[in-house]
């Protein structure tokens, strides 16, 4: 026994495979959060006047607001005070350099990721924009896309080179006065990434957007802003991890999509934040906020989560429908274990005519873990015909867990169909010897079961996330069934 | 091949198995008969590593080692295989993958390579059709959704899979229609080899016209109580345990 508590100990804490820091010298702003630092960003990134104004607006807004309680969370107190709001990495001491040069540092750390950001060892098909702490350090195929008319590049970069269109669309579907959380992002907000895909383009490539946090005691605020224009198409990806520490970071970004006539949008997450150590200290408080809106008529847009990192999860992405005929989608599997602790969701608004929206979450708790799915279907008077699925399942692995289901329906339209289904399992000994006895070892058993759970969703991924998300379930859940 | 030597072992702190010895070589067919609570399930279930159960006493070897020092599923690895009374249903999961799974941890317990994907397929169509298990049945999900004649042809199917040395069939002609009984038994005896032995745990002799035993023992109260040829079985069939409790002074 005391082998076998050793074995699990040690498989809890080696699993975290992206746990490790970079060494390089990153130019940190000092701690501390009033309106000198949201100039002192805004200068940084070298903004013209109407984004310091608006930063300033939703700074000023901030500090009339409270922190949200309704999750279903314990979260520790955080001292805004006590975080760093914007470290550079690729600031070098000697000196400023040319855009175009990479230090080979951060080439290297990108690499270990398994993120290559030469264009010559890309996975076929993807372009990167790769963020790290507070800046965009590369964005891969930018002119290849240039060419078809596509915009993929770092926000700031937006700022400067399309300020029409960053002015048109930023806060139009998540607004500073939003929550908590959006407005702190609107004030201190450093990087991510813009996607524009111009009227009846294809996107031939998957985008995808690497964030990763690196300094220590910073905490990083990224918005990411997708137009598609009309008749257009675009799938991306979003993949995020941190350094394994014992001090707690905080993350809290902005995701906005805005989808026109008869265009569609695929938006995956790969959420693997460090997750905190198995007695709960450390790893990344993961507070976000994603909204689209299927703006234009038989527009679709649809949403995929795999989260299995941050210590705390606090994440709605969600859906206006406003384009009659519209289509949104919200799949999702949230795994908690050890002390992890995820308040995840959705909110399908249908405000068109003849809109349909499917919800498939998959809960997995594990440890002393809490999960919670928590979803709002609003059909609002004049939306006829909505149709909504929704489908929340929840396994348990262990007794000490807990999962939670909060479905909030608001119905004002008679011709609506709504429909609800919720089940919650545990995964049984007698499942897991069967396998043992096929020679299965519990471990493996656990991976194989889960992922059968969570196949409807992992379907979704495209393919090379799909088979890494695959591995990260399993992982995230190694040495849960002692 | 299986050395079992005064073997005892419980549940919960009950004694199910007083004491048992057996000893089975290669090639050969045991059948274990008797009434029920006798403790044939339980020592189906301690020869394979199941954790609800704990041994208190006694030592089994198999082809010289020691098989209660194995972890469940290096006991697999090792060839023993044993055919659930109930398979479990894992939903999500196909046979598929839940074999290959199975069939590489095994190759690679024994320092082998995994097998390529086709060389996979290619060895569970052959394997299916020793149990007319169809094409769609092992695209499934692990028994999810199969009768129970299904059920106990996938328990085969895997028995053919990953060719064990020693094979204990529970009770596996319970639930089966006769059609569905010999399809189970012409797998098994398919798999037959000179090398391999298989221990039948049964109620009824119906089972044994199809697999042939050579030896039949009675379990009883968790002891051995009886040992004789294949025509105990006919015996037992026609004057049903009581007689044999009668034998033990009750």
């Amino acid at each position: 026994m005391e082998e076998a508590n050793k074995y699990v100990k040690q498989l809890t804490q080696e699993k975290y495979k992206y746990g490790f820091t970079t060494d390089i010298h990153t130019e940190v702003i000092e701690k501390g959060l009033n309106e000198d630092v949201v100039r002192l960003i805004s200068e940084k990134k070298e903004e013209p006047e109407w984004m310091l104004e608006f930063r300033l607006k939703a700074f000023r807004h901030w500090l009339t607001l409270e922190m949200p309680t309704w999750p279903h969370l314990r979260i520790p107190e955080i001292d805004y005070q006590a975080i760093s709001y914007y470290a550079d990495p690729t600031k070098k001491k000697d000196g400023p350099k040319s855009l175009d040069e990479v230090d080979p540092e951060l080439i290297k750390t990108f690499d270990k990721l398994g993120i290559p950001l030469q264009e010559r060892l890309a996975l076929s098909g993807i372009a990167v924009d790769a963020v790290m702490d507070s800046v965009s350090v590369k964005t891969t195929f930018k002119e290849s896309l240039r060419e078809k008319g596509i915009i993929f590049c770092s926000f700031s970069e937006a700022v400067r080179e399309h300020p029409e269109l960053v002015r048109k669309y930023m806060g139009s579907v998540v607004g500073y006065r939003d929550n908590f959380y959006a407005a702190l992002n609107s004030a201190v907000f450093s990087d991510g990434s813009f996607v524009y895909i111009p009227k009846g383009v294809r996107c031939p490539m998957e985008l995808s957007t690497y964030f990763r946090i690196n300094a220590i005691n910073t905490g990083q605020f990224e918005r990411t802003l997708i137009v598609a224009e009309d008749d257009s198409y675009v799938s991306y990806l979003e993949g995020c991890t941190a350094p394994q520490r014992d001090e707690n970071q905080l993350h809290a970004a902005i995701v906005e999509i805005i989808v026109n006539d008869r265009a569609e949008v695929k938006y995956s997450t790969v959420q693997n934040w460090y997750p905190g150590d198995a007695n709960g200290k450390g790893g990344v408080y993961n507070f976000v906020t994603k909204r689209g809106i299927c703006k234009g008529e038989s527009s679709k847009l649809s949403w995929t989560q795999v989260e299995t990192g941050s210590a705390i999860t606090w994440k709605y992405p969600s859906c206006i429908l406003s384009g009659d005929n519209s289509t949104a989608e919200f799949y999702s599997v949230a795994v908690t274990n050890n002390y992890q602790q995820a308040d995840t969701g959705t909110k399908m608004i249908h405000l068109g005519k003849n809109t349909s929206s499917t919800i498939i979450s998959k809960g997995i708790s594990a440890g002393f873990s809490q999960n919670s799915y928590r979803g709002l279907v609003k059909v609002a008077e004049k939306a006829e015909n909505a149709r909504n699925y929704s489908e929340c399942d929840s396994l348990l692995l262990g007794d000490k867990c807990g999962a939670h289901t909060f479905p909030y329906i608001d119905i004002h339209n008679n011709t609506a169909v709504v429909e609800h289904e919720a089940t919650t399992s545990k995964i049984n000994e007698d499942q897991i010897f069967y396998c043992n006895q096929r020679g299965i070892s519990t471990e493996d058993a656990i991976g194989l079961i889960v992922n059968g759970y969570a196949k409807d969703v992992i379907n979704k991924l495209p393919m090379e996330f799909a088979v890494e998300a695959q591995k990260l379930l399993s992982i995230s859940l190694e040495g849960s069934v002692g | 091949m299986l050395k079992i030597k005064d073997l005892h072992a419980s549940i919960d702190g009950k004694e199910i198995l007083k004491g048992i010895n057996l000893t089975v070589k290669p090639g050969e067919t045991h059948a274990i008969m008797g009434p029920n609570g006798s403790g044939k399930s339980t020592l189906s279930s301690v020869l394979v590593g199941n954790p609800s159960f704990e041994v208190t006493q006694g030592s089994v070897e198999f082809m010289g080692k020691d098989l209660l020092a194995l972890a469940p599923e290096d006991r697999s690895h090792e060839g023993v295989f044993l055919s659930f009374q109930y398979p479990v249903e894992i939903p999500g999961v196909s046979m598929v993958n839940f074999m290959r799974a199975a069939v590489n941890e095994k190759r690679k317990y024994h320092n082998l390579p995994a097998l390529s994907a086709s060389d996979f397929l290619k060895l569970m169509r052959e394997k299916r059709k020793l149990v007319e298990l169809d094409n769609k049945l092992a695209s499934r999900a692990v028994n999810e959704g199969f009768s129970g004649g299904e059920k106990k042809r996938n328990e085969i199917f895997q028995m053919a899979m990953l060719e064990p040395k020693l094979s204990i069939l529970d009770e596996t002609d319970s639930g089966l229609d006769i059609d569905a009984l010999r399809i189970v038994a012409d797998g098994v005896n398919k798999l037959k080899t000179p090398e391999t032995s298989n221990i039948l745990i049964t109620h009824y002799q119906r089972l044994l016209d199809y697999i042939k035993p050579d030896v039949v023992h009675v379990l009883y109260k968790g002891k051995i109580v009886k040992t004789a040829g294949p025509e105990l079985a006919l015996e037992l069939e026609e004057r049903g345990y009581d007689w044999i409790k009668k034998e033990m002074g009750e």
